[in-house]
């Protein structure tokens, strides 16, 4: 069954290439098992059933038999970050090169003990049989092969139409566990002689502890250490209810100084054009004019910081044997964390051991490493025993990084018909990566805090060629005949930023689709129409027409109804997304309908993307309509679900997702497609139904009443 | 300390603790019942939630003075694989979770409706769940999850 198959691959998988030693990513058990070992880890997205999809399908055998190991720098193949909807791009492609180089080695040994051509071989769950009833296994050839070898690169993946399993909506393999209650996640771990940990921060940003009474601390039953290091302070107890006890009374006990005053959030936008920047051209075009500028439109869009706000506050747990330290955590990326670590413990990485375990969903940079630390802090007066830290609902909402507030002007030069002949697009925002592991510097919060403590890192921008930060899809993948986009990354961050869910992408195609349709309303012309004039590409094309297809476009206008179009390539490089939405209201609006259409080429699992753009639409429309930061000159205020409301099931929409087949194109992520085109549609028909431009995020009533106001 | 019995799920419990202190912590620390998960501490999510008689509530703001002769059912006593509860059997076949922190708190959110309502729209449904928090966007699925569980059981 090699069969004919596509040309070879002239060059590894990218994450292949970093970790090219087959056996760290396979292996078989004589029992009957295959361990496969990516580098990503599971942040609710579903990637480990999507990637034992693929080393099923490659090795032809039952998915009930992939045993999928959880990422530890102890053995993994290091795989960076599991962000930026990469992962079946990159562990899925290493794992299904690997995995048919090591079928093809395996048949090889086969087709000599059965004295047959590796061609007249069959492998079925695994078991390989041919002519005359001769067979043989995986598991019974194991111990007969190594794979401490590197990949060739020479073996050739199945076609697409020789994969069982690929395209087909396999149930999540961790759905049973968690419906069941079975303990899975970090939160629900527990260890022999476990204690528990907490750490004392201030709500006043930036803020020193100027002193610490210890008393009331020490009176609470349980305690077993009060740990302080300049401002990092923190207690460990023998049981949770104790640290939460003893951290309350060190709260009482506790004197703090001013901290860095924040900006003042009603002039947002003002503050970051006003700060010191460094600016970039990120890209810009020419083209000999046919026509020239008869005027110019201009709008300023803006975003507010955004919350992770994960249901799960952040836990992670320690335990320190001698000079070595075992850190358990819900990270994106365990050894990026352990560089950090061994720069704050000033150990050689060597000495740490990090250990994925599965958190709560994670939509980019949150507490997860920065909770680590703490608990690698904490442990250290543990005597050898295991640490739990686990912040409170208040930290998760006010000390972690947030998506970066923006704010995005946008110009367009048209012609005497309307049409664009030049286009300007400049971003002031902070930077929106400020990951561990990534510089010379710890970017872990209690780092910061330390008596001799490391600066905090600003954050910055990922170069275009890995997708931007602010920056992202920020280059049209409209036709123009001009451009020029600029970035400015603001150099002062009293605000801590860092990775969100598509980076500056939401901000930048709510700007762009808003301001096209702007455009096109301006010309008289459909908004589908003029997109679809303005695009070359015709994947591009293809899901605008197919979600304005399913949604009717153009239904008929209705009072307080109305409907709207965004689109965008996320990355410019990653999955297709068109969005149609039906909104209703006319001071409170509510989301009725997202129609989408997306195209994310090979759909390993459909199911598992429908529910991945499913789930970033009904986010992306929290984001829209009820979310945003708040703070005043010294602290987070929104430090509580009821201060930063998120969508509830009586506000979400329904959501509609049509997959465009593309079987045969390379598999991306549809994690962050979602959210900028959802964005620029629900603003778009927020204009159909009410006629008034929302450019200042969330859309709510004040937006909508200072908008009308502007308009007026 | 006082001592404090209570069913949970269905077994007589004794526990000597602060009348005070609350259900949430008494479960998940000395009970070993990591079900319920803590998400606010202020009965703002529902990630806690657990059925006292049949009732759906925040254990982390029930003290345990509250329960003292009630029956306290969390997710582990809704079901479990061999006898799975329909609503169970309905997330797993409706894929209706990303991450599934949230999604203990809201089966038994979905239980409490169900019992009182075994026949319920997809907006009494929604009205049920809505102190229930989902930040991964799973909240269609988790309704069509409880609409099918409920055609279960009543065709049962």
């Amino acid at each position: 069954m090699t069969g004919a198959a596509a040309s070879p691959p002239r060059q590894l998988p990218v994450s292949l290439a970093a970790n090219p030693m087959l056996s760290s990513w396979v292996r078989f058990s004589a029992e009957g098992q295959v361990m496969v070992s990516p580098g990503k880890v599971e942040i609710g997205q579903g990637i480990v059933t999507a990637l034992a999809q693929i080393a099923a399908d490659e090795l032809d055998v039952d998915i009930g038999r992939v045993q999928m190991i959880r990422a530890s720098t102890a053995a993994s193949p290091n795989e960076g970050v599991t962000s930026g909807s990469l992962s079946v791009q990159q562990s899925g492609r290493a794992i299904r090169q690997v995995c048919a180089e090591v079928r093809q080695i395996f048949l090889e040994l086969a087709s000599q003990r059965l004295g047959v051509d590796a061609n007249a071989l069959d492998i079925q769950d695994g078991t390989m049989t041919g002519p005359g009833n001769i067979s043989t296994s995986y598991w019974e050839l194991a111990a007969d092969v190594s794979l401490e070898r590197r990949a060739t690169a020479g073996a050739v993946p199945k076609l697409a139409t020789q994969r069982r399993l690929a395209g087909n909506s396999v149930p999540r393999l961790d759905i049973p566990d968690k419906v069941f209650a079975r303990p899975r996640f970090i939160h629900d771990c527990a260890f022999a002689g476990m204690l528990h940990g907490r750490v004392l921060r201030s709500g006043v940003c930036a803020a020193k502890l100027v002193a610490m009474q210890e008393d009331g601390a020490r009176a609470v039953a349980g305690l077993v250490a009060i740990v302080r290091d300049g401002s990092f302070a923190g207690v460990v107890s023998e049981t949770e209810a104790g640290a939460e006890a003893a951290l309350q009374a060190l709260r009482r006990g506790a004197a703090w100084s001013a901290g860095e005053t924040l900006p003042d959030e009603a002039r947002l936008a003002g503050w970051l054009k006003a700060q010191p920047v460094e600016s970039t051209v990120i890209d810009t075009r020419t083209t000999p004019r046919t026509a020239a500028a008869s005027r110019t439109m201009r709008r300023q869009y803006t975003r507010p910081y955004l919350a992770h706000a994960s249901i799960a506050p952040s836990c992670a747990i320690a335990q320190w044997a001698g000079d070595r330290v075992r850190v358990w955590t819900h990270s994106q990326g365990v050894y990026l964390l352990r560089a950090d670590l061994a720069l704050v413990l000033g150990l050689p990485v060597e000495n740490i051991t990090v250990e994925h375990v599965e958190g709560a969903g994670c939509y980019g940079h949150n507490a997860a490493d920065d909770v680590a630390l703490d608990a690698v802090l904490l442990a250290k007066a543990a005597a050898g025993r295991p640490v739990r830290v686990q912040w409170s609902r208040q930290d998760e909402m006010s000390q972690a990084p947030f998506g970066a507030a923006m704010a995005i002007d946008l110009e367009a030069d048209l012609d005497a018909e309307g049409e664009i002949v030049d286009w300007r697009h400049s971003i002031w925002s902070n930077g929106h990566a400020a990951r561990p592991g990534r510089a010379a510097a710890p970017a872990l919060l209690a780092g910061t805090e330390l008596a001799n403590p490391f600066a905090r890192t600003i954050s910055t921008n990922p170069p275009q060629a890995n997708g931007g930060g602010g920056d992202r899809n920020t280059i049209p993948l409209y036709d123009f005949p001009c451009w020029t986009i600029e970035s400015h990354r603001l150099k002062t961050m009293p605000i801590r930023t860092s990775a969100l869910r598509t980076l500056g992408a939401q901000g930048n195609v709510f700007a762009i689709e808003c301001f096209l349709d702007e455009v096109a309303a301006a010309r008289g012309e459909d908004p589908v129409d003029f997109r679809l004039r303005h695009l070359t590409d015709p994947r591009a094309q293809d899901v605008i027409r197919a979600a304005a297809r399913r949604a009717n476009w153009k239904p008929e206008p209705q009072p307080g109804r109305g409907h709207g179009i965004g689109f965008a390539r996320y990355k410019n490089t990653g999955a297709y997304c068109a969005v149609v939405a039906e909104i209703e209201g006319a001071e409170d609006i509510s989301v009725r309908r997202l129609t989408i259409a997306v195209d994310v080429g090979e759909a390993i699992n459909p199911d598992g993307v429908i529910n991945q753009i499913e789930g970033g639409a009904i986010q992306a429309t929290s984001w829209v309509l009820k979310e945003r930061v708040r703070f005043d000159r010294q602290r987070i205020t929104s430090n509580s679900w009821s201060a930063y409301p998120i969508l509830r099931f009586s506000e979400v929409p329904e959501v509609q997702v049509e997959i465009l087949a593309r079987p045969d194109i390379e598999p991306v992520g549809a994690g962050e497609a979602a959210h900028g085109p959802v964005t620029a549609a629900i603003a778009n028909a927020v204009f159909d139904a009410l006629g008034v431009r929302v450019c200042d995020l969330p859309i709510t009533r004040d937006s909508l009443i200072a908008a009308m106001e502007a308009s007026a | 300390m006082p001592s404090i019995r209570f069913r949970l799920n269905g077994v007589e419990t004794d526990v000597d603790a602060d009348p005070d202190s609350s259900l949430l912590s008494m479960l998940r620390g000395r009970l070993r019942m990591t079900g319920p998960h803590f998400g606010c501490g202020a009965d703002e999510c529902g990630a806690c939630n657990v059925l006292l008689g049949d009732r759906a509530v925040a254990s982390c703001d029930t003290p345990l003075w509250a329960v003292a002769g009630r029956e306290v059912t969390t997710i582990e006593g809704l079901g479990n694989e061999r006898e799975p509860h329909p609503l169970q059997q309905a997330f797993i076949a409706e894929q209706a979770l990303q991450c599934g922190y949230c999604v203990s708190g809201i089966l038994i959110s979905a239980a409490a409706l169900l019992a009182r309502n075994p026949n319920p729209a997809d907006a009494e449904v929604r009205a049920a769940l809505d102190r229930n928090l989902c930040r991964c966007g799973s909240h269609n699925r988790m309704v069509r999850a409880v609409l099918r569980a409920a055609q279960a059981m009543a065709s049962r």
